[in-house]
């Protein structure tokens, strides 16, 4: 993607990613490039491996890339452990956010946010002011204050997960959020608020990359690129109007010019 | 024995004097030499007339450990527990040291090993309670000696009886006459005929009738329990709607040369008491390799002798290289109340085989048994529980929750849940789970930001919240604490 040289250097850049799970090739040879400031929306088929970059971006254990390279403002990721990733400002939301019984929900944030300060040379969280914060943001995510004080998406519904999902990203406020399939499980009206939470971290520093399977979506949080991706590769890359193009056509006119 | 509620101090007075003339009679009935501080290694009945003769007891006591050990040597030591070790040699004990002053101590906490300190920094130990621990000179801990003087005032005042057992034997010889071994008799089981013909020294606690003990007994115990040897005995006698709150151990890593540790705790529940138990217990669990460490026998049982009675025991157990231990309820009372909480931690080589026996005999008796049981390294971890219903025990219920986790490949968790239901209106309810510590929820963890360390012990701590819940407060932070010094870099 050097054709496309800008004068800062991308969020994210994806060489020619080769990923593999027990020796079986997932990526092959995957190429994107996120600059700051760009909203990206990755849609393809069930099982063509939007997860696994995902993963593979946020440092899950149990890939092994067997080519090619991922850099986040230039630095090689591949380098960093999981947390010094999430530390330098790569925020992963879960397509299946785990339950962690037992742990409050608040306490996981509180954590989370500690963390972060500390790589940042800030002092840790005043426990009232973030507290004052946390529920600001759950205001904003219509989520009753209970969720505090229940253990991490312990006997959440799908849709909570993911909404709280979106409340640990917006206390975070990652540089780089990748979203898995978040807009999957919610209703109409979660979808909006979801979406708005989404959006309020749009920001000329940030990039978002969004899997989805649903153009929907793309209505309250208009990409500014989209591709798909068909069986470990990039196949087809536009603008939001690529997202409709698909919904009409499906995933077999992407491989049928791909072919040709 | 049969229930006897009533005791009153006053009743007591006389008894008190006739023990002492009993005892002081026979202080001259042998000739063994009680100058010494510490007996030469072996044991016979002189043995045990020397530890009653050095604790001025009265004859009924001795007679007590006299039966106790004729018992014993009728014994074989158990070996159904899942541990393992190689064979103790009872003749190589020292059954007597004094008590050791702290002069050889250090001088001050600038003397003390800068590594323990920091593990009471990671553990969260008070300031004030760290120089006591670290064995500092006393002089220089009177802060300490002076809080402890307030906490005794408090409690005298509310006719709290709290002291040690050896100094119990001298002020309130009826009250233990009337129910020293009435819970766990001198003929128990071997470890515990043991204990009661050589121990030394431990706590007492009698709650008068409608007593609300105005403290927990921990602060008090932490800052006055020094050097209760190895075989150790506890008796709490909670009258006619009383309440206590007794914590034992500390989360501090406890240092002692003695290898074999056998305690006996006692606990007595009449109508309406209620007795809370909580232990944090912190032996040092031999090295890496599983050298050194402590073997440590406990028996405790509690009786809830009285109609609508509870006891509570809730454990922490995070030390000692073998150990052997089920805090038990026998539910005699109608209507009464035992409950088990646990936490069992082995890491390395450590073997931990613990539980507990609910036994109901009362009517519409209840029990509920939550054993968490965590393993790492190399160690083996073993969940043992009975819930026995006797036919006189219509509508008892039980419910045993017991989930094992497992933080490495090597570590092996066992659990052996026994029911015997002999009243068909009983419902006993059990449930198991083993997990091995989730990849995944580490990885979110992780992902989040969080430290390898901090997402195990966020975890962990998670797994074990239904207990930590049930401990006082202050020291449900040091038992967390504590959890995290333990599993230090055990994930595998
Ligand atoms: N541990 C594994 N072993 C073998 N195959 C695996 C493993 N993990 C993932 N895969 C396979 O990798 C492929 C890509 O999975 P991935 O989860 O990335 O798909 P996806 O594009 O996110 O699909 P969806 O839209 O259904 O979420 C799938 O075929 C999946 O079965
Ligand atoms: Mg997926």
């Amino acid at each position: 993607m050097n054709a496309t040289t800008l004068p800062t250097t991308p969020l994210l850049e994806v060489l020619d990613l080769h990923v593999e799970v027990n020796g079986k090739p997932i990526l092959k040879g995957v190429n994107l490039t996120v600059n700051a400031g760009e909203v990206h929306a990755i849609m393809g088929p069930n099982g063509s491996g939007k997860s696994t970059l995902s993963h593979v971006v946020a440092g899950k254990p149990g890939y092994v890339v067997t080519g090619g390279s991922l850099r986040y403002k230039g630095q090689d990721l591949l380098a960093l452990a999981p947390e010094e990733r999430a530390r330098a400002g790569i925020f992963l939301a879960f397509q299946y956010p785990l339950e962690i019984p037992g742990v409050n929900n608040v306490y996981l944030l509180k954590a989370a946010l500690n963390a972060r300060h500390r790589h940042l040379g800030l002092p840790e969280v005043d426990a009232f002011e973030f507290l004052q914060l946390v529920k600001s943001k759950m205001q904003r995510m219509q989520m009753p204050e209970s969720f505090l004080s229940r253990g991490v998406n312990e006997g959440f519904s799908g849709g909570e997960k993911k909404r709280n999902e979106v409340l640990q990203m917006q206390v975070l406020e990652p540089t780089l959020a990748l979203l898995d399939e978040t807009d999957s499980g919610l209703d109409i009206d979660a979808l909006k608020v979801v979406s708005n939470g989404v959006n309020d971290l749009r920001s000329p520093e940030r990039a978002i990359v969004m899997v989805t399977h649903y153009q929907r979506l793309l209505d309250y949080i208009v990409p500014d690129q989209v591709h798909v991706l068909v069986d470990g590769r990039v196949l087809l890359s536009g603008g939001k109007e690529l997202a409709l193009e698909l919904e009409q056509r499906g995933y077999d006119w992407v491989r049928a010019q791909d072919a040709a | 024995m049969n229930a006897a509620p009533g005791i009153t101090p006053t009743a007591e007075d006389g008894q008190n004097a006739l023990d002492r003339a009993v005892g002081g009679t026979y202080r001259h009935g042998f000739v063994t030499d009680i100058e010494s501080d510490t007996l030469p290694p072996g044991l016979d009945e002189d043995v045990i007339r020397v530890i009653s003769r050095k604790k001025d007891e009265p004859q009924f006591l001795l007679d007590w450990r006299l039966r106790a050990f004729r018992h014993w040597q009728t014994m074989q030591e158990p070996a159904w527990a899942y541990v393992r070790y190689p064979p103790i040699d009872f003749q190589s004990i020292s059954y007597y040291s004094a008590p050791k002053q702290n002069k050889d101590g250090p001088k001050s906490l600038a003397d003390v090993d800068p590594k323990l300190l920091e593990t009471y920094d990671k553990l969260g130990i008070p300031l004030h309670e760290r120089a006591r621990l670290a064995g500092v000179a006393v002089d220089a801990v009177f802060d300490s000696v002076s809080v402890a003087t307030t906490f005794k005032d408090r409690l005298s005042k509310a006719g709290v009886i709290f002291c040690p057992f050896s100094e119990a034997v001298k002020t309130h010889p009826a009250l233990l006459e009337q129910w020293l071994g009435s819970v766990v008799p001198h003929t128990d089981n071997f470890y515990a005929a043991l204990n009661s013909a050589v121990f030394t020294d431990g706590s007492f606690v009698y709650i008068p009738k409608g007593v609300r003990c105005p403290m927990e007994l921990s602060t008090y115990f932490r800052i006055n329990a020094a050097n209760t040897g190895q075989f150790e005995r506890t008796l709490i006698i909670a009258d006619e709607g009383s309440h206590v709150s007794y914590l034992e151990g500390c989360t501090a890593p406890k240092r002692d040369e003695n290898q074999l540790h056998a305690a006996v705790v006692e606990l007595v529940a009449l109508d309406n008491a209620e007795i809370k138990y909580s232990t944090v217990q912190n032996w040092y669990p031999g090295d890496e390799n599983g050298v050194g460490g402590i073997y440590n026998f406990v028996t405790k049982r509690g009786d809830c002798r009285g109609h609508r009675s509870k006891i509570s025991w809730t454990q922490v157990e995070t030390g000692s290289a073998i150990t052997w231990k089920y805090p038990s309820c026998i539910l005699t009372g109608d209507d009464s109340v035992g409950e088990f909480y646990s936490v069992a931690v082995a890491n390395h080589h450590q073997q931990a085989d613990t539980g507990t026996k609910m036994i109901h005999v009362g009517r519409n008796t209840r029990s509920t048994i939550v054993s968490k049981g965590i393993s790492a390294g190399l160690a083996q971890n073993t969940y043992r529980g009975l819930v026995k219903i006797l036919p006189s025990a219509e509508g008892a219920r039980n419910y045993t929750q017991c989930d094992s986790l497992l933080m490495s490949p090597t570590c092996g968790a066992h659990t052996f849940p026994y029911v015997e239901v002999r009243n068909p209106t009983a419902i006993v309810e059990h449930e198991a789970t083993t997990s091995r510590i989730g990849e995944d929820q580490l990885f979110y963890c992780l992902q989040r930001g969080l430290s390898q360390e901090d997402a195990v012990n966020m975890i962990v701590n998670g797994f074990c919240k239904a207990v930590f819940k049930e401990l006082p407060m202050e020291f449900a932070v040091e038992a967390q604490n504590l959890l995290a010094v333990s599993l230090e870099g055990s994930v595998g």
